[in-house]
C-alpha cells in the first residue's frame, strides 16, 4: 500500500528507539556516539516527512540545521574521545567512572 | 514498494550498528543506513536534502568517525582483557540488566512515539499532491526567513573546529632544562 | 518496452562500456605521451604502433595470482576496490555528453544523452566523489600493513581537503548559471559573443577553471599531487597489498575519475557539446575533443611537474587554494549582482 505519513513516522520512531537503546546498551564510546547519530537521523526523517505532508519547505531547512549541529557535535565529541583515550587506553565508559583524572 | 525496501535496510543496518562488536563494521553499517535514509528523502520529494545527507553525513562525518576509529585502533568490546579483570561476573550481570532495560526502553519508546505522533484526529495522513520544493525555494527561505540561524550556525561550526583542534592536540611536552638529553621526547 | 526504454537501457550499457574503453585508451595514451615527452618511443611492439598494449596489460593483470595477506580483514579487503570502482562509474551517470537526439528519427521523442537526468546533477557528482574516499581509506586499513595505512590515510585526507576548493569553484559557476542541472548549464553556454568568442564559462570564470582543475587533479590523486601513491615514497600506498583484478579495479577507478573530472569540467566551463561547424546532434564529437584535450593536459602535467611533498600539498590546499576559491566566489557573486547577468 502507498506509504502515508504514518508509515514514515513509525519508521522514524523505530529508528529513534534503536538509537536510544544503543546509547544505553553499548559499552564503547564510539558506538554510543554512532547511536546518537542514528537518533538525529530519525528526527531528520520526521522533519522531512512532516514538511512534505504540510507542503512547506521549512522541514528541509530545519534538517539542514540539524545536520550542521550534528557535524559540530560529532567533531567535538570525537575530540573528547581522543583525549580520554590518550589518558587511559580504554573506550569503555565504565573506566571513566571516577572523577579523579 | 521502494519505501519498504529503504525502510527495511535502514532498520536492519541500525540494528546491526548497535549489535556489532567491531567498531569499523558499525561505522560502515551506519553509512549503509544513511544511504537508505537518503533514498527515503528522495521518495519524500526532497532531493536536495538527500544529496546533502550523502555529502555531509555519509561523506564527511562518517569519514571523521572512521579516522578516529583507525587512529585509536579501537579495540573490540569484550576483549580478553575485559574478561580477565576482576569483577567480571558482576559486570556481566549488570550488563544483562542494562540490555534488558535497553530493550524495554526501545519498545516503550516506539509505542509512545507512535501514539504521540499519530494522534491527529484519525486521518490516515496521506500525502497531498507533490508541491514544488525546489532548491531555489530552499535557498530563498534560508537567506531571508532563516538568515539569523544560518549565521549563528557558521559561528557554531567555527567554535566546533577550534574546540576539536584544541581538545585533540597533543599536550605540549614540558621540556626538561637540559634539551637533547637522551630519552627526551621528540617534538610531536 | 517502449523504444524510449530500450534506448535508455542501451545508452546505460553504452556509457558503461565506453568508460571501460576510455580507461584502456588512457593507459596507452599515458605511456605514449610520456614517451614523447621523454624523447623515447614508448610501447611499439604489441600491435601496430603499440596500439594493442592495453590489451596485453589487461591480459597480464588477469593472469596474475590474487593474493590476500593473512592478517587482512577479508570482508573489507574485498570491499574496498568494489567501492572505489563503483563510485567512479556512478559519478558519470549524471554527466550529459550530447544534446537531445532522436537517433535519426527512430524515437518519437527526443532523449537526452545522459544516463540519469536529475535536476541536482552537480551535487550528485560531488556526493558520489566523496564516497570514493571510502574505497581508499578501507583499502589502506584492511591491508594491515604500515605502508598501506599511511598511504590510505594520507590519500583520503588529501581528497577531503581538496573537495572544499572543488565545491567552491563549482559554486562560482552555479552563481552565474542559476541552476544545478548540468544540462541547463551547458545549454546556457551556447552561442557566441561578437560572433567568434564562444559563450563558455571559462572566459567568465578563468580563476574558477584553474581552481577546479587543480582540485580535480588532487581529488584523483594524480601528479603533482600523487604523494600517497608515489613509488619512491610509500611503495605503492594504499594499493600495495593488492594484485591482479583488485589492483586493476583501483587503476580503473583512478582513470575513470580522471575522465569524470574532465567531463564535468568540459560541461561546466568549456561549453559541453557546443562548438562551431557541427550541427547540434553531432555535438558529442566536440565533447569528445574537449575531454581529450583536458586528459592530455592531465598526462602532460604528470610527466612534467615534480611531485609535491605531503605537507606542502596540504598547506597548499588549505592555505592557498581555499582562500582563492572563496575570494573567487565572492567576486563572482558581486559581479552577478552588479551586472545582473
Amino acid at each position: 500500500m502507498i506509504p502515508t505519513l504514518n508509515h514514515y513516522l513509525l519508521l522514524s520512531a523505530i529508528l529513534f528507539a534503536i538509537g536510544t537503546a544503543g546509547v544505553f546498551v553499548r559499552r564503547n564510546l564510539i558506538t554510543i556516539l554512532l547511536s546518537i547519530e542514528i537518533m538525529l537521523n530519525a528526527v531528520n526523517l520526521t522533519f522531512v516527512a512532516f514538511g512534505r505532508a504540510l507542503g512547506s519547505v521549512d522541514g528541509q531547512i530545519i534538517v539542514f540545521f540539524v545536520m550542521t549541529v550534528a557535524a559540530a557535535e560529532a567533531a567535538v565529541g570525537l575530540a573528547i574521545v581522543i583525549g580520554l583515550f590518550r589518558h587511559k587506553a580504554s573506550l569503555n565508559p565504565d573506566s571513566f567512572a571516577s572523577l579523579k583524572w | 514498494m521502494l519505501f519498504y525496501l529503504f525502510g527495511a535496510v535502514a532498520i536492519v543496518a541500525s540494528l546491526l550498528v548497535i549489535a556489532q562488536r567491531n567498531p569499523i563494521y558499525s561505522v560502515l553499517l551506519l553509512i549503509a543506513s544513511f544511504g537508505a535514509l537518503s533514498g527515503l528523502y528522495v521518495l519524500l520529494d526532497a532531493p536536495f536534502v538527500a544529496v546533502i545527507q550523502i555529502i555531509v553525513y555519509a561523506g564527511a562525518i562518517m569519514v571523521l568517525f572512521l579516522f578516529v576509529v583507525m587512529l585509536l585502533n579501537a579495540p573490540h568490546e569484550d576483549t580478553e582483557e575485559d574478561l580477565e579483570t576482576p569483577g567480571v561476573e558482576r559486570r556481566q550481570l549488570a550488563g544483562a540488566g542494562v540490555r534488558r532495560f535497553g530493550g524495554l526502553l526501545a519498545v516503550g519508546l516506539i509505542v509512545e512515539l507512535w501514539w504521540a505522533l499519530t494522534k491527529n484526529g484519525g486521518e490516515s495522513g496521506a500525502f497531498p499532491a507533490p508541491s514544488v520544493a525546489s532548491v531555489a525555494a530552499i535557498g530563498r527561505s534560508l537567506f531571508t526567513a532563516y538568515a539569523f540561524p544560518f549565521e549563528v550556525t557558521s559561528i557554531l561550526i567555527l567554535v566546533a573546529m577550534v574546540g576539536a583542534v584544541v581538545l585533540a592536540r597533543r599536550e605540549p611536552i614540558t621540556r626538561s632544562p637540559r634539551r637533547g638529553s637522551p630519552g627526551s621526547p621528540d617534538v610531536p | 518496452m517502449t523504444p524510449l526504454l530500450i534506448a535508455q537501457i542501451g545508452l546505460t550499457l553504452f556509457v558503461f562500456v565506453m568508460l571501460l574503453n576510455s580507461a584502456a585508451i588512457m593507459v596507452y595514451v599515458e605511456r605514449k605521451v610520456a614517451a614523447m615527452l621523454q624523447q623515447r618511443l614508448g610501447p611499439y611492439l604489441v600491435g601496430p604502433k603499440g596500439l594493442l598494449q592495453p590489451l596485453a596489460d589487461i591480459i597480464k593483470l588477469l593472469f596474475k595470482e590474487e593474493l590476500r595477506p593473512r592478517a587482512a580483514d577479508p570482508l573489507l579487503f574485498a570491499l574496498a576496490p568494489i567501492i572505489a570502482a563503483t563510485a567512479a562509474f556512478a559519478a558519470f551517470a549524471v554527466v550529459p555528453f550530447g544534446a537531445e537526439t532522436t537517433f535519426f528519427g527512430l524515437l518519437d521523442q527526443p532523449m537526452r544523452l545522459q544516463v540519469a537526468d536529475v535536476n541536482v546533477a552537480v551535487l550528485v557528482i560531488f556526493a558520489i566523489s566523496s564516497m570514493s574516499v571510502y574505497g581508499i581509506v578501507l583499502a589502506g586499513w584492511s591491508s594491515n600493513s604500515k605502508y598501506s595505512l599511511l598511504g590510505g590515510l594520507r590519500s583520503s585526507a588529501q581528497m577531503i581537503s581538496y573537495e572544499l576548493s572543488y565545491g567552491l569553484a563549482l559554486a562560482g559557476v552555479l552563481v552565474i548559471a542559476n541552476s544545478l542541472s548540468l544540462t541547463d548549464i551547458v545549454n546556457r553556454q551556447s552561442g557566441a559573443w561578437l560572433g567568434f568568442l564562444p559563450r563558455w564559462y571559462v572566459f567568465l570564470q578563468p580563476l574558477g577553471f584553474l581552481i577546479f582543475m587543480t582540485a580535480g587533479i588532487a581529488e584523483t590523486n594524480r601528479a603533482p599531487f600523487d604523494f600517497p601513491e608515489a613509488e619512491q615514497e610509500l611503495v605503492a600506498g594504499y594499493h600495495t597489498e593488492y594484485s591482479s583484478m583488485s589492483f586493476s579495479m583501483f587503476f580503473l577507478a583512478e582513470y575513470i575519475n580522471m575522465v569524470t573530472v574532465s567531463a564535468v569540467a568540459t560541461d561546466l566551463f568549456l561549453g559541453g557539446w557546443h562548438g562551431p561547424l557541427l550541427p547540434e546532434s553531432l555535438g558529442w564529437i566536440w565533447f569528445l575533443i574537449k575531454v581529450a584535450a583536458i586528459l592530455f593536459f592531465y598526462v602532460w602535467m604528470r610527466w612534467t611537474l615534480p611531485r609535491y611533498r605531503y605537507d606542502q600539498l596540504m598547506q597548499f590546499g588549505w592555505k592557498v587554494l581555499l582562500p582563492i576559491a572563496v575570494v573567487n566566489l565572492l567576486v563572482t557573486a558581486a559581479g552577478v549582482l552588479y551586472f545582473g547577468a
